[in-house]
């Protein structure tokens, strides 16, 4: 009979029954006969048949063709998701078998090639960040403030964790989620007009039993903070400062490190990896020296073997649930190898001006878009003073109703900071409906950014 | 033997040795908007002072270095690779064809719903078959590994019980668990109380009875099959005397492999359960991620996953749901590993129910092959048939000066990829073997060889086992030095007398 399904088992029907007289079984049924009978299955799943790889390629390709992506359109979204220029060797490299169906590094000897590439990709994540030790990665952004909240009480033995309302909104909702029964608590300190952090009010709210003060730069409106000053303002109480950091801005904007921040984290899915719908993305955390041993998750450490050669193993293992169990600093046991490989391969590609270059090139063609729109009649700007490729304006219509608008004409024109309202208060929180959040990668050019201009102009004009 | 010592001639030097001052590979735009002043665009006050080392390499001498680094990994394409509880199985190319179609990568997570139909359509889809795979009722795809998906499971329960007025703080954990078991039970502000393992390697019931007794449960987390590879018959009972104490109960699903289509946790008395796709489903680990780790709760449990769910409206439309009052929240960022899960989606398409259920008796019949071959060469410590992975013990080679590590070791040489070894906790010199069912005969009986060569050379000359591995790029690794003298990334020769680490 023809198959009609794919199937990865190599057996066939002879391979089976040698292999079942090995066994001593007379059928593959007798091999479960330790699952009850009252929980065995005797129907099959309800699922669709199996198909060919032909048609299975078919289906998945009706269900990709159902999605415009923004890849496809002259795009504006951000938001913590960036739509930067891949370069070709990045999948070549990332798409060989040897790195791409590997474990983690348990045999370290037989795993140079991943734990080497870790070992440059931290390298990489210090330099950028100013910070002494970089962990392997984390998941994402998100997770990786919930646990930097978490090393930091665990490090100060402080309860409360005080976060400007710049931080992302998600980042902050995943960090209450993933901390209600654990760690310190969150307290949230609003944006004053113009989007950059109320310092005043954060410094009146941190104290002593404040165990870390988190802020974004560039925010997420874009606004530039005043990182210095917050590190001023986490030190003199005694508590940790965390920055949650854009990589790619990291070639133009002075290292966190340099400004007093004791934990860096961020999301680097802008470094050489797809947009993939927002996942999997690749999280980053770096710290101090001091807070070396309670970094979560991996870290890859150099090592000579027993010629006195160079070698690169996990190291500091005694942090970890495989080994500490309940006493882990983390329960989480991977990383996003994969997506860090690519930001390594990325930034290898890049060096040490391009992403200098890059960031340069992003920033003058925001100012460029912002000053442009800014002229239009009734678009005023939300964020203010300098920003780096992300900034946000508030529009004479809502501006929900503006990126529908634009869709028709290939535009998406931002996110709406609306759909985020519920997650701010205070005064850079008024008539967030018609505030819309912009963010120009290298991919726009200037005739790109000219049309955008004239398409919301026709709108403005039409409101 | 095995040759992994890569390329010859291969130069070993990080890429942040070999950069060369002005070389480069990357090219980019020119500037078409005005040159305004640097100044006036970023005050030199926020700006870096210094650059960011970072390599400064022709395309060529990237790609060649990091094709070096490749040859000295080893993958499920290079090799077999029977990691207990890893189920390191043979990942289909065409899952990447798929997850790669522009469709999918190119996808902004903010754009509007009407543009992303196909996706959303897609993650409902597989959030259904995991449903129906699971025997229970919803799924949240948003976990990112097996380990965040325990997290979001307990959270859950923790929800459930405050919604009843109760705050239990114990969680029940065999001492035969996964150690991110006690790790995400703690993460959850919970307390873990373990339960030891019976003469047959399931849950000893009489202690069960014990902890139970003490009161304050949460709820229970169990691997079954479990980490011996061992069937636990008792599940039912399990499940009814958990729940008669108030607590709900927790499958680990990294043993998944085992059951597809054979037996599902919810029938067997589960609340929720997690899958980690990069196991069970055939997306490839990347060395260590991305995985996704999605988990499916009874409809009791609906109410409280996190936001957004993925849902379908009368009119067929496909819409993520944040309006969830009593919702845990969200466990990360967007929707979930979307790429991952595209990938898991393409590998159940293609198997269907059939499919499935033929990966998990051949899995079943590989792993019971390769335990009836390697009996009288190993201590095999359960005296049963196992399920898709068993546990051996190196313990009798101890008399000639040899450890599970040596044979591990010595395995490198012999190009397979070691067993998981000492796990789980409560078996000697451990050596967890888990073949998966990819693996075809001549394979299995290659791997059975080798381990029988191996525990004949401990007989005749252990110091071959001591002395492993001989053929890789590095002989055996000081970790302990690694550990007490941390090099945690590349030091520049401008450093060394700053002393950074």
């Amino acid at each position: 009979m023809p198959q009609a399904a794919t199937d990865y088992v190599p057996h066939s029907d002879a391979d089976m029954r040698t292999m079942l007289a090995v066994v001593k079984a007379t059928s593959v049924e007798e091999l479960f006969a330790d699952i009850p009978e009252d929980v065995r299955r005797r129907e099959p799943l309800a699922l669709p048949p199996g198909l060919s790889e032909l048609e299975v390629l078919d289906e998945l390709r009706r269900l990709a063709a159902a999605n415009t992506p923004a890849s496809a359109l002259v795009s504006f979204l951000g938001a913590g998701i960036y739509d930067h220029y891949v370069p070709a060797i990045v999948d070549t490299i990332v798409g060989r078998g040897e790195f791409l169906t590997a474990y983690t590094p348990y045999q370290p000897e037989r795993s140079q090639g991943v734990l080497q590439s870790i070992f440059e990709f931290q390298t990489a994540i210090c330099e950028l960040t100013g910070m002494d030790v970089s962990n392997a990665s984390m998941y994402d952004g998100g997770t990786a403030l919930a646990e930097a909240s978490v090393l930091a009480g665990s490090h100060t033995r402080r309860g409360k964790v005080v976060l400007s309302a710049g931080v992302h909104p998600e980042y902050r909702q995943v960090l209450v989620t993933e901390t209600a029964g654990y760690g310190p608590r969150p307290q949230v300190v609003d944006l004053q007009a113009g989007a950059a952090t109320d310092l005043a009010a954060l410094a009146r709210v941190v104290g002593d039993d404040t165990a870390a003060v988190v802020v974004q730069q560039p925010n997420f409106f874009g606004a530039l903070e005043d990182v210095a000053a917050a590190a001023q303002i986490a030190h003199a109480a005694g508590a940790l400062l965390v920055v949650v950091a854009d990589p790619v801005s990291l070639g133009l904007l002075e290292a966190p490190g340099r400004l007093g921040a004791d934990v860096v984290i961020g999301e680097a899915q802008s470094l050489g990896n797809a947009m993939s719908f927002g996942g999997p993305g690749l999280g980053f955390m770096a710290v101090a020296k001091p807070l070396m041993r309670r970094i979560p998750g991996r870290l890859v450490g150099q090592t000579v073997d027993l010629e006195g050669k160079r070698g690169f193993v996990l190291t500091l293992q005694t942090r970890e649930q495989h080994i500490r169990r309940e006493k882990a600093t983390s329960n989480i046991c991977s990383n996003h190898a994969l997506n860090a490989l690519a930001a390594l391969v990325y930034l290898s590609w890049l060096g040490r001006e391009g992403l200098a270059e890059l960031g340069l090139l992003c920033t003058r063609r925001a100012a460029y878009l912002r000053a442009r729109l800014l002229e239009l009649p009734g678009v005023t700007a939300y964020t203010e003073g300098p920003v780096f490729r992300e900034f946000a304006v508030r529009l004479p219509l809502p501006a929900a109703q503006l990126v529908e608008a634009l869709v028709p004409q290939g535009f998406l024109a931002g996110v709406p900071a609306g759909r985020f309202a519920g997650q701010f208060a205070g005064p850079a929180a008024a008539g967030l409906d018609d505030v819309l959040l912009i963010a120009v990668t290298e991919k726009r050019s200037r005739a790109q950014l000219d049309a955008f201009v004239a398409a919301v102009a026709a709108e403005v004009d039409h409101g | 033997m095995a040759d992994a010592q890569g390329l010859p001639g291969m130069d070993r030097r990080t890429i942040y040795e070999k950069s060369c001052c002005g070389r480069r590979a990357y090219s980019l735009p020119a500037t078409d908007v005005p040159e305004v002043p640097l100044d006036d665009l970023v005050p030199a006050g926020l700006r870096r002072q210094a650059p960011p080392r970072l390599p400064e390499m022709s395309e060529v001498d990237v790609v060649r270095h990091f094709t070096g680094l490749s040859t000295l990994n080893f993958g499920v394409d290079s090799g077999s690779y029977p990691l207990g509880s890893c189920t390191m199985k043979y990942n289909p190319r065409l899952n990447e064809t798929t997850a790669q179609l522009e469709g999918f990568a190119g996808l902004h997570p903010y754009q509007p719903e009407s543009l992303a139909q196909g996706a959303v359509e897609l993650m409902w889809e597989l959030g259904e078959w995991l449903a129906e795979i699971a025997g229970l009722a919803r799924t949240t795809l948003q976990p990112a590994a097996g380990a965040h998906g325990e997290l979001a499971g307990l959270l859950i329960i923790r929800a459930h019980h405050l919604a009843q007025g109760r705050e239990p703080k114990r969680v029940i954990i065999p001492d035969t668990a996964h150690g991110t078991n006690p790790a995400s039970v703690v993460m959850a502000g919970f307390t873990p109380a373990p339960v030891r393992s019976d003469a047959r390697g399931g849950v000893d019931l009489e202690h069960l009875r014990e902890v139970l007794a003490g009161g304050d449960i949460a709820g229970l987390m169990l691997t079954n099959p479990n980490t011996l590879g061992v069937f636990d018959e008792n599940i039912v009972e399990i499940a009814r005397l958990v729940h008669e104490a108030g607590g709900l109960l927790y499958y680990d699903g990294a043993n998944s492999n085992a059951v597809l289509g054979i037996s599902r946790p919810g029938d067997m008395g589960f609340d929720i359960v997690h899958f980690n796709t990069h196991k069970t489903f055939s997306t490839p680990h990347g060395g260590g991620g991305p995985g996704a780790g999605p988990i499916v709760v009874s409809a009791e449990l609906a109410a409280y996953l996190p936001v957004p769910l993925v849902e379908r409206a009368e009119d067929g439309r496909f819409f993520l749901d944040y309006d969830r009052p009593q919702s845990i929240g969200k466990m990360r960022t967007f929707y979930g590993n979307v790429g991952v899960l595209v990938r898991a989606h393409t590998y159940i398409r293609g198997l269907g129910p059939d499919g499935l259920r033929r990966v998990s008796e051949t899995a079943v019949l590989n792993a019971n092959y390769v335990m009836e071959s390697l009996r009288g060469v190993l201590d095999v410590p359960y005296e049963r048939r196992c399920m898709h992975e068993f546990v051996a013990s190196a313990t009798p080679l101890k008399e000639h000066g040899v450890r599970a590590l040596d044979v591990a070791k010595r395995l490198l040489d012999y190009g397979v990829h070691p067993p998981t070894t000492y796990f789980p906790l409560i078996v000697d010199e451990a050596l967890m073997v888990e073949p998966t069912e990819t693996e075809s005969r001549e394979d299995l009986d290659r791997m059975v060889d080798v381990f029988r060569r191996i525990v004949q050379e401990a007989h005749d000359d252990p110091q071959k086992l001591l002395d492993a591995p001989v053929t890789m790029p590095v002989r055996r690794l000081d970790e302990a030095e690694a550990a007490r003298h941390p090099v945690l990334r590349q030091r520049f020769p401008e450093d060394e007398e700053a002393g950074a680490c």
